[in-house]
C-alpha cells in the first residue's frame, strides 16, 4: 500500500518535517528529524529507482485526479536518477552538518536552518519528480527561497549580500521560466509535461513556441549558473555555511539542468534543430567559454571556497556542453556528470568545511603546510580534485571520456581542444592546493588535529564514491545512458 | 495586426521591461525589489488576459452558456502571487539584515565596504 | 599457482609492501626488509611467468568493466614480459642502492620515499601487464601522480618548480593528446584492446592514421620525444635513486614501452609500414636524438648530462619502432632492456659520486677513479653500453636497430644512429678519461673521501655485471622479442 504512494511520500515527508522542526524549536531535534527525513528520502528514492528499472515509468496521480487535468508525478529513468542523487547527497551531508553548523551558525538559529534544509530538500525532490510544468515552478521557488535563507545564515556578512543577489537573479530566472510555461500553455492548452510533448507537435504557430523555448532556456540558465549568468554562484557558495554549500553545490544547479533537459529534449525535441535558432550551438559556445574562463578565474582565486565555486561554474559548463552537442554520448555525459560532479563537489565542500573548522580560514595563504596537521582531509581533497581533473580511475574521467567521444562524433574538434584546456586548468588549480598544503612550510600549529569524525566520515564516503564510480560505473553510467536514450527518443 | 486589441500584451511587455530595467539600473536594494515585483506583475497579466475568451462567461457551469473563460490561469497566478509575496518578504528581511550589518542599502556603498574589508583582511591576513 | 595468480600477486605485492613500509615507519631496518620482501615476491612472480610466455602462452585476467565494452584487463605478452622483468629485477637492486643513498645523505621522509617507490613499481607492472589502452592509461596516469612526491621529495622551492614542470608536461600531454588518441581509436576502431596486427580497419584513411600516430607519440610524454621532453631534466632535482629507477627505468620505459606497444598492437606494423602519413616520425625522433645529444655534450652537471642522454636513447627506441621493420622492432624491445640496465648503472655512479665526494659537475671529476675505483668501473661499463661497444649489452640492441634501418632502406636513420654514437662517445669517454688519467684538482679543502657506502657499490656492481651478462646472454630476451614480430 505504502509502496504505491512512494512518489507522494518522497515530497511530503520533508515537507511536513519543516514546520514540525519549527514548532519544536530545538536545534538537536531539528537535526535529528532532518537526518531521519533525508535517510527516509534516500530509501524512497532507491526504491523508486529500482521499480522504474523493473517496471518502467511510474505515473502517480496526486490526489487521484487523473492527468492531464490533475497534477501527475512521473518517475522515469531520468527523474529517478536525479532523485537518487539529491537524496543521497542530503543523506550524507546532514550527519556532517551537525558539527559544521554548530561551529558556523549561532545556536538559536539551528532549528530554523534545519527546517529550511528540509524545505529545500522537499523542493528539489519535487522538481525532479513532478510531471507538471507549473508544479515545477512552485517547487523551484520552494527550493530557491529556502536556499536564499540557508545562504543568508552564513557567518560572514557577505552571505547576506550574496543571498540577496541570488534572490534577485533567481527570481528573475524563475519568472522567465513561468513566462515560457505561460506561452506554452497558451499554445498547447496543457501544463502536463508528457501531454505538452505530444501536443506541441501539432502546433502550427512557431513564433510563440520559439519565444517560450528562449524564455525557458534563459530562465533556467540563470538557475543553472551558465556563463554569463553565473554571477550569483561564487558569493553564494563561498559565504554560506559549509554544510549548506556542500549540499547546494551538489544539487541545486543539477536539478535545474534536469529541468532544462526535460524541456529541451523531452518536450521541444525536434524543434530544437530549427534553422534561425542555433540554440544548441549557442549553448555549446557558452559552455566552452564557461569551461575555460571560469577555470582561469579559479586559478587566480585566493579563497579556497571561491576557487571551488568557480570550479563549479566550469564543471557546469561540462554538463551543458554535453547538452549542446546533442548526441547520445553528449547527453550521457551530461547526465552522468550531474551525478559525478554532485558527488565530487559535495565531498570537496565538506572537506573544506572541515578545514575551515580546524584552521579557521579558507584563504590559501593561511593553509600552508596543512597536510601535516590534517593529512586525511588533505588527501581527500587531492583525490576529489583528481576527479575534477578527470584522471582515469575517478568519476570525472567517465564524464570526460563521453564528452570527448561526443565531440569527436559531432565533428567538433575545437570542443575537444576546449575540454583538454579546461582539464589542464583544473589540474593547475587543484595543484595550487596541493602545493600549499604539502610543499610549503607550515605557519600555524603542526600537531595532528583532524576534523571531527562525524564530519570526516561522510566526506570520505563521497571521496570513496568518486573513486568507486570511476571504476564501477554500472549504476551511474547505465542510469545516465538510459536517461539519455529516453530523452532522445522523445525528441523524435 | 490588431494593435489595439492586443493592448494587454503591450502592457505586459511594458511592465516586464520596466521591472527588469529597475532591477538592473537602480542600486537601492528596496527599489530592486520593487522592480522585481513589477516584473512579476507583468507575468500575472500575461497569464490572465488570455484566459478571458472572447464571448466567454464566468466559469460557472450553466445550460445557457457554451463558452466559458478559463479559470486555470487564475489558479496559477494565485500561486504565483503567493510566491511573489514570499519572495518580497524574504527580500525585505534580507534588506533589513543588510542594513543592520552594513549601515546602508545602496549596492554601490555595500560593495565598497566589502572591498575595503577584503583589502584590510588581505593586509592583516585575518581569516574571513 | 596459475599464471593469473602470479600476475595479480606481482602487482599486489608492491602495494602491500608500500602499506607495510608506511606502517613500519618507526623501525627503519624492518621497513627496509619489508621493501626487499615485497621486491623479492614481485621478482619471483615475474620470473615464474616467463616460461609460459616464452612458450607462447598469453595469460589473461579480466577484472571488471569500467566503460561499456572496455574492462580493466591484463594480458601478458612478450614485450610486457620484458618490461616487467626489467622493472622487477631492477627494483630490489635500486632498493639496495637507495638504502645506501638515503642513509648516506641522511635524507628526510624516507618512509614516504620507499612507499611511493613500491607503489610506482606496482603501477609499472600494471602498465606492463595491461591488455588494453584504458588499463594502460589508468596506470600511466597513476604512475605520474605517484612519482610526484618522489620528484618533489625535498619540498623546497626548487622541488616545487620542478614538480610543476614535471606534472605540467606529463599530465598536459596525457590528458590532452593521449586521451584524445585513445578515444579517437575507440571511435575509429570500436575497440581499444591490444590486438596482434593492430585494430585499425582498412577503411581508416591514411591521414587519420598519421594524425592518430602524432597524438600518441606526443601524447605519451613519458617517452620524452621533443618538445615534450622538458620534464625529464626538471625531475633531476629528485634524489638520485629516484632518478635512477624512475627516470632510467620505470617512468621513461613506461613511456617508450607504451609507444612500442601502441605501434605493434594498435596500429599494427604491417598495417602502417610504408604509409606516407607516418613518414614524419623517424625525422622527429632523429631530431630528438641529435638535439638531446648535443645538449648533453654541453652540460657540465653530470645528472643533467645523463638526463639528456636518456632523452636521446629513448628516441632510439621510438625511432626503432618507427622504422617498422621486424629487425628494428626487435631492436626496440632489446634497447628497452639494455638501456635500462646501462642507464641505471650510470645514475647509480652519479649518485655515488655525489654521496661520497659531493661533486655534481663533470669538470670536478678529475682523478676520481683513484678514490672510487668500483664506481668508475661501473660507470665505464654503463657508458660502453650506451655508446654501443661490445662486450656491453647496448651493442646488441643498437646492432639490431642498425640492421632494421638497413633492412628498410632508411639511410637517414642510419646516419642519425651513426652521428649519435659518435656524440655518445664524445660526452662519455672524456669523463672516463679524466677520471682515470688526470690528476685530481686540488680543491683546497684537503677533504679525503673514499668509496661510496657499500650498498650503493654493491648495487652498481650488480647492474654493471648485468650489462656484461646481458651481452653474453642476449639470446634469452632475443627469443622473447622475436615472438613480437612473428605474430
Amino acid at each position: 500500500m505504502i509502496l504505491d504512494h512512494l512518489p507522494a511520500l518522497q515530497v511530503v515527508v520533508p515537507l511536513l518535517a519543516a514546520p514540525l522542526i519549527v514548532l519544536l524549536r530545538s536545534g538537536r531535534l531539528g537535526w535529528l528529524i532532518a537526518t531521519a527525513v533525508s535517510w527516509t528520502g534516500l530509501v524512497v528514492a532507491v526504491l523508486l529507482f529500482l521499480r522504474v528499472q523493473d517496471a518502467g515509468t511510474i505515473s502517480y496521480a496526486m490526489g487521484s485526479w487523473a492527468p492531464p487535468w490533475g497534477i501527475e508525478y512521473r518517475v522515469d529513468a531520468l527523474s529517478s536518477y536525479v532523485l537518487v542523487l539529491v537524496s543521497l547527497l542530503a543523506a550524507v551531508v546532514l550527519p556532517y552538518a551537525r558539527l559544521s553548523i554548530a561551529a558556523e551558525v549561532p545556536s538559536d538559529r539551528h532549528y530554523l536552518l534545519y527546517a529550511m534544509f528540509a524545505l529545500c530538500l522537499c523542493g528539489l525532490l519535487g522538481i525532479a519528480i513532478t510531471g507538471d510544468a507549473f508544479n515545477v515552478f512552485v517547487f523551484l521557488e520552494i527550493s530557491s527561497l529556502s536556499g536564499y535563507v540557508l545562504i543568508a545564515l552564513g557567518r560572514d556578512r557577505r552571505a547576506l549580500r550574496s543571498a540577496f543577489q541570488y534572490l534577485i537573479m533567481g527570481t528573475i530566472g524563475a519568472t522567465f521560466y513561468v513566462i515560457g510555461v505561460g506561452l506554452l500553455y497558451l499554445m498547447t492548452g496543457t501544463l502536463n509535461l508528457a501531454d505538452m510533448a505530444t501536443r506541441l507537435g501539432a502546433v502550427q504557430e512557431v513564433r510563440p513556441v520559439l519565444a517560450a523555448l528562449a524564455f525557458i532556456t534563459v530562465g533556467l540558465s540563470l538557475k543553472i549558473a551558465l556563463f554569463p549568468l553565473h554571477i550569483w554562484l561564487p558569493g553564494a557558495y563561498a559565504y554560506a555555511p559549509s554544510a549548506v554549500s556542500a549540499f547546494m553545490a551538489g544539487t541545486v544547479t543539477k536539478v535545474s539542468v534536469y529541468v532544462l533537459l526535460r524541456f529541451m529534449f523531452g518536450i521541444f525535441g525536434v524543434r530544437l534543430v530549427l534553422p534561425g535558432l542555433p540554440l544548441l550551438e549557442i549553448l555549446t559556445l557558452l559552455s566552452a567559454v564557461a569551461m575555460v574562463v571560469a577555470s582561469l578565474v579559479a586559478l587566480l582565486e585566493r579563497d579556497l571556497k571561491r576557487l571551488l565555486a568557480y570550479s563549479s561554474v566550469a564543471q557546469i559548463g561540462y554538463i551543458t556542453l554535453g547538452l549542446g552537442l546533442g548526441n547520445v554520448d553528449g547527453l550521457t555525459a551530461s547526465v552522468v556528470h550531474l551525478f559525478n560532479h554532485g558527488v565530487t563537489k559535495t565531498a570537496l565542500f565538506m572537506l573544506v568545511g572541515g578545514i575551515a573548522l580546524r584552521a579557521g580560514s579558507c584563504q590559501l595563504d593561511a593553509l600552508a603546510g596543512l597536510a601535516r596537521r590534517m593529512p586525511v582531509t588533505c588527501f581527500g581533497v587531492v583525490l576529489a580534485g583528481l576527479s575534477l581533473i578527470g584522471v582515469p580511475g575517478t568519476a570525472g574521467f567517465i564524464t570526460k571520456w563521453h564528452l570527448v567521444l561526443s565531440a569527436l562524433q559531432a565533428g567538433q574538434w575545437w570542443v575537444v581542444v576546449v575540454i583538454a584546456t579546461s582539464s589542464l586548468l583544473a589540474a593547475a588549480y587543484v595543484w595550487r592546493f596541493v602545493e600549499v598544503a604539502y610543499l610549503r612550510i607550515p605557519t600555524g600549529p603542526v600537531a595532528r588535529e583532524e576534523a571531527p569524525l562525524s564530519m570526516l566520515a561522510p566526506a570520505w564516503l563521497l571521496v570513496a564514491a568518486c573513486i568507486y564510480f570511476g571504476l564501477d560505473t554500472s549504476f551511474s553510467l547505465a542510469g545516465a545512458r538510459d536517461a539519455a536514450v529516453m530523452l532522445l527518443e522523445g525528441a523524435r | 495586426m490588431n494593435l489595439a486589441g492586443h493592448y494587454s500584451y503591450w502592457m505586459t511587455i511594458l511592465l516586464m521591461v520596466a521591472g527588469l530595467y529597475i532591477v538592473v539600473a537602480r542600486s537601492n536594494l528596496i527599489k530592486k525589489l520593487i522592480g522585481l515585483g513589477i516584473f512579476q506583475t507583468s507575468v500575472y497579466l500575461l497569464y490572465i488576459a488570455p484566459g478571458k475568451l472572447i464571448g466567454g462567461t464566468a466559469p460557472i457551469v450553466s445550460e445557457q452558456f457554451a463558452v466559458y473563460s478559463n479559470p486555470l490561469p487564475h489558479v496559477l497566478i494565485l500561486t504565483a502571487i503567493v510566491v511573489g509575496v514570499a519572495t518580497l518578504a524574504l527580500g525585505l528581511a534580507l534588506v533589513v539584515r543588510i542594513h543592520e550589518e552594513y549601515g546602508s542599502i545602496e549596492e554601490d556603498a555595500i560593495l565598497e565596504i566589502d572591498q575595503h574589508t577584503a583589502a584590510d583582511q588581505g593586509r592583516d591576513g585575518q581569516p574571513s | 599457482m596459475t599464471a593469473q595468480h602470479l600476475m595479480l600477486l606481482a602487482m599486489v605485492a608492491p602495494v602491500l609492501g608500500a602499506l607495510g613500509v608506511s606502517l613500519a615507519q618507526r623501525s627503519p631496518n624492518l621497513r627496509e626488509t619489508l621493501s626487499f620482501v615485497a621486491a623479492g615476491i614481485a621478482l619471483v612472480c615475474v620470473l615464474l611467468l616467463v616460461p609460459e610466455v616464452y612458450a607462447g602462452g598469453r595469460p589473461e585476467i579480466v577484472l571488471f568493466e569500467i566503460l561499456p565494452g572496455v574492462a580493466l584487463a591484463f594480458r601478458l605478452e612478450p614485450l610486457g614480459m620484458l618490461f616487467a622483468l626489467v622493472a622487477a629485477v631492477l627494483w630490489p637492486v635500486s632498493t639496495l642502492y637507495s638504502i645506501g643513498y638515503m642513509r648516506g645523505n641522511d635524507e628526510s621522509h624516507q618512509t614516504r620515499f620507499f612507499a611511493c617507490f613500491a607503489l610506482a613499481i606496482a603501477c609499472t607492472l600494471g602498465i606492463a601487464f595491461s591488455a588494453n589502452l584504458l588499463t594502460l592509461f589508468l596506470f600511466y596516469e597513476v604512475l605520474t601522480l605517484i612519482t610526484y612526491p618522489l620528484v618533489t621529495h625535498h619540498q623546497d622551492e626548487e622541488a616545487r618548480k620542478a614538480g610543476r614542470v614535471y606534472l605540467g608536461f606529463l599530465l598536459g600531454s596525457s590528458l590532452s593528446l593521449m586521451l584524445i588518441a585513445i578515444i579517437a581509436t575507440w571511435m575509429m576502431a570500436g575497440t581499444v584492446e591490444f590486438t596482434p596486427g593492430g585494430v585499425l580497419g582498412a577503411d581508416i584513411s591514411n591521414a587519420a592514421i598519421g594524425g592518430l600516430l602524432a597524438l600518441f607519440i606526443f601524447g605519451i610524454g613519458k617517452a620524452a620525444v621533443m618538445p615534450f621532453h622538458r620534464w625529464l631534466p626538471a625531475a633531476m632535482v629528485a634524489p638520485t635513486p629516484v632518478s635512477a629507477l624512475l627516470h632510467a627505468v620505470a617512468v621513461v620505459k613506461a613511456g617508450v614501452f607504451s609507444v612500442v606497444k601502441v605501434v605493434i598492437y594498435i596500429f599494427g606494423v604491417e598495417r602502417i609500414a610504408g604509409l606516407s602519413s607516418v613518414d614524419w616520425l623517424p625525422f622527429v625522433t632523429g631530431f630528438t636524438i641529435i638535439a638531446a645529444s648535443v645538449v648533453a655534450l654541453r652540460s657540465d652537471n653530470l645528472k643533467r648530462r645523463l638526463a639528456y642522454s636518456t632523452i636521446s636513447q629513448l628516441s632510439y627506441v621510438v625511432l626503432a619502432a618507427a622504422l617498422l621493420t621486424p629487425l628494428s622492432i626487435i631492436g626496440a624491445a632489446l634497447h628497452i632492456v639494455s638501456h635500462a640496465v646501462g642507464k641505471i648503472t650510470l645514475f647509480f655512479a652519479a649518485g655515488a659520486i655525489y654521496t661520497a665526494a659531493h661533486k655534481t659537475k663533470v669538470s670536478e671529476l678529475d682523478g676520481i677513479a683513484k678514490r672510487m675505483p668500483w664506481t668508475m668501473a661501473a660507470f665505464t661499463v654503463g657508458a660502453l653500453s650506451l655508446i654501443g661497444i661490445p662486450p656491453a649489452a647496448g651493442f646488441y640492441s643498437k646492432w639490431y636497430i642498425v640492421l632494421g634501418a638497413a633492412e628498410g632502406g632508411h639511410w637517414t636513420a642510419l646516419a642519425v644512429l651513426g652521428a649519435s654514437t659518435l656524440l655518445n662517445a664524445a660526452y662519455f669517454l672524456p669523463i672516463i678519461y679524466v677520471a682515470y688519467f688526470c690528476a685530481p684538482a686540488d680543491d683546497g679543502h684537503g677533504r679525503e673521501h673514499g668509496e661510496a657506502p657499500w650498498p650503493m657499490v654493491a648495487a652498481m656492481v650488480i647492474t654493471a655485471t648485468g650489462v656484461l651478462a646481458l651481452f653474453f646472454g642476449m639470446e634469452f630476451p632475443l627469443a622473447l622479442a622475436r615472438q613480437l614480430v612473428s605474430l
